[in-house]
């Protein structure tokens, strides 16, 4: 609970956007400060006989934002899932190399995925509100199904989370009412207030906003922004002008390769690789 | 043909025009589809209301009489000569045997069903489902006789408790698939999420992918026990009957008890008009025993998140 009173800080101001000039630059000197929080050493995925993922080393700095952009099919979410060990329960799929956490290979012997999936978590593509449950036990479902009890503690969570999701005032007389009802775009901030409460330090994002209206989009950029403050992000999206609004780093995957990374400003300004250029520029993808 | 158009008169035909005639056409034939429809819908309501009012025209007689529900049956020579008579005994025997099988075969039969639809790569997940599959085409009378040859020669008499066994082999393999068939609908992403919260995977399965289908797999628990309590054959050598109250509460698990659809069998063969009249009875009492759980259990799921799904 170390993180609660983190919540009281002020409001941010707008952050800086990477394509403000001159600001890119500023900021990525800063977040290259902060300290890696997630590795990835030559991480493999292998399906059936299709290696998805190939080789791919990564690293995360701690409370920054990094984005995973590439055409459809080439592997970024594979190598997303791969972060939390979803692949665990796919048949089939063979995970290889390293994903350090906090000195800590999520993949070495006697680690419990369970353990990892609570510090590093997760929102899909589709909001995933648990459909026989209310807002509220949505909210806390991460804490009350492992046997947490005290209804002060669930009930501050609750608020905090959702206040940190940025939909409290959207729900906060309806908490008993069911999750199923209210709209695509507050369900997927649900979803993101429930991986917050279990207090995750990482949160992986595949394609959060695809399936949601502008304005809802919108407010889940306006999250993202807030919420690198106290957590890491990695976020899968097909779209590159999100990809420039949210993140400080950016990684361009190509047929399952990682061919080049750097910060968001860089990346789109002043790409390295050609095919970067030629996918950023719209040419193919 | 409209196709063969003539050079003078180049009029394009669309495939499906509509004309005043073919217009008619199509609502007399959309109206003969609906009317052989609602002929098929009446086809197979109207069996079920005509026994449905032949067992009630029938027995109701009895069921009215307060006798029939306070007393025991006794022998023949009571309902002749008027005397007291009943199936009191019957109809607890009943609720004793059935409510037993419910509480074997429900627990079991909904962890059959998760295993089989969640734990696809277990070991034990092929074999489970061979004997699940094996167990729903065996004959009800052979788990009557391997309830027998479990808990009858073991303990040395008939007894509820064999019969409640019994029926629970008939409910079991029905619930497991009821079970196994509706998780499987239950979206992926439903798990995914749970799990992505650091939830262990049986408590994602039990808190959330479970009460998501809810409403179908208390659908096939209602199936199951609507089978097991119509069926007097695997009750014949377990739970046996009986003419009269037992003696001890405890008495209707460990000794032989009556049940609705073997006594009503034995009613209705008998030579007695007056027991003929009870049968019909014991009639009434099943199908109301039947009717009454579907509507209850139908309240309870219905009443909490109606727009769920």
């Amino acid at each position: 609970m170390e993180r609660a009173n983190a919540t009281s800080r002020p409001a941010t101001p707008s952050p800086p956007r990477p394509t403000d000039a001159g600001q890119g630059e500023a900021r990525a000197t800063v977040a290259s400060e902060a300290k890696a929080r997630l590795v990835t050493e030559r991480i493999s995925v292998q399906y059936g006989a299709t290696l998805g993922v190939r080789d791919v080393s990564l690293l995360f700095r701690d409370k920054t934002v990094t984005a995973l952009i590439g055409p459809s099919g080439c592997g970024k979410t594979t190598f997303l899932r791969s972060l939390n060990r979803m692949h665990d329960l796919s048949r089939g799929v063979k995970v290889t190399g390293q994903a350090v956490l906090d000195g800590t290979d999520i993949y070495a012997n006697g680690v419990d995925p369970v353990t990892i999936r609570r510090r590093i978590g997760m929102v899909f593509q589709k909001p995933t509100p648990f459909p026989t449950m209310s807002i509220y036990d949505n909210v806390v479902a991460g804490l009350k199904l492992v046997g947490i009890r005290d209804r002060a503690l669930l009930d501050e969570v609750a608020e905090r989370s959702l206040r940190q999701a940025a939909l409290w005032d959207e729900v906060k007389d309806r908490l008993k009412a069911p999750a199923s009802g209210i709209s695509g775009g507050q369900q997927q901030r649900l979803s993101i207030a429930r991986a917050l409460a279990v207090e995750a330090d990482v949160l992986l994002m595949d394609e959060p906003t695809s399936s949601l209206d502008p304005q809802s989009t919108m407010r889940i950029e306006e999250l993202i922004h807030q919420l690198k403050d106290e957590i890491t992000i990695i976020i899968v999206t097909h779209n590159m002008q999100q990809a420039a609004r949210v993140s400080d780093y950016t990684a361009f995957f190509y047929e399952g390769t990682l061919i080049e990374v750097s910060d968001t400003n860089t990346m789109f300004t002043n790409p390295q690789e050609q095919r970067t250029n030629d996918y950023i520029t719209g040419r193919f993808g | 043909m409209a196709v063969t158009t003539t050079p003078t008169a180049p009029r394009r035909t669309r495939l499906a025009e509509v004309t005043p005639a073919n217009l008619r056409r199509r609502y007399l034939r959309d109206r003969v589809m609906i009317g052989l429809l609602v002929l098929a819908t009446l086809v197979v309501l109207i069996p079920l209301l005509v026994i449905v009012w032949y067992v009630i025209s029938n027995g109701i007689q009895a069921v009215l009489e307060p006798t029939f529900w306070t007393s025991d049956l006794g022998s023949p020579a009571r309902a002749l000569s008027g005397r007291e008579t009943g199936l009191g005994h019957t109809v607890l025997g009943t609720l004793v045997v059935d409510g037993l099988a419910l509480l074997i075969a429900v627990p079991i039969g909904i962890g059959a069903g998760i295993m089989l639809s969640e734990y696809p790569d277990h070991p034990l997940n092929p074999a489970l489902r061979i004997l699940n599959d094996t167990l729903n085409g065996m004959p009800a009378i052979l788990k009557g006789l391997l309830a027998f040859a479990l808990i009858v020669k073991p303990m040395g008499t008939f007894s509820g408790l064999s019969g409640g066994v019994a029926l629970a082999f008939v409910m079991l393999p029905i619930v497991a698939r009821a079970t196994e068939g509706v998780l499987r609908i239950i979206p992926w992403s439903i798990r995914e999420a749970g799990l992505a919260l650091g939830l262990p995977r049986w408590r994602v399965v039990l808190n959330t992918v479970l009460p998501a289908a809810r409403v179908g797999v208390v659908t096939g628990v209602l199936i199951a026990f609507a089978r097991a309590a119509g069926e007097a054959a695997p009750l014949l050598f377990t739970a046996f009957g009986n003419n009269f109250f037992s003696s001890a509460p405890l008495r209707y698990l460990t000794g032989p008890v009556d049940t609705l659809p073997a006594r009503l069998y034995s009613l209705a063969i008998s030579p007695y008009r007056e027991w003929h009249a009870m049968g019909w009875g014991a009639g009434v009492v099943l199908l109301g025993f039947v009717i009454v759980t579907f509507v209850v259990s139908r309240f309870a799921t219905r009443q909490r998140h109606q727009a769920d799904m």
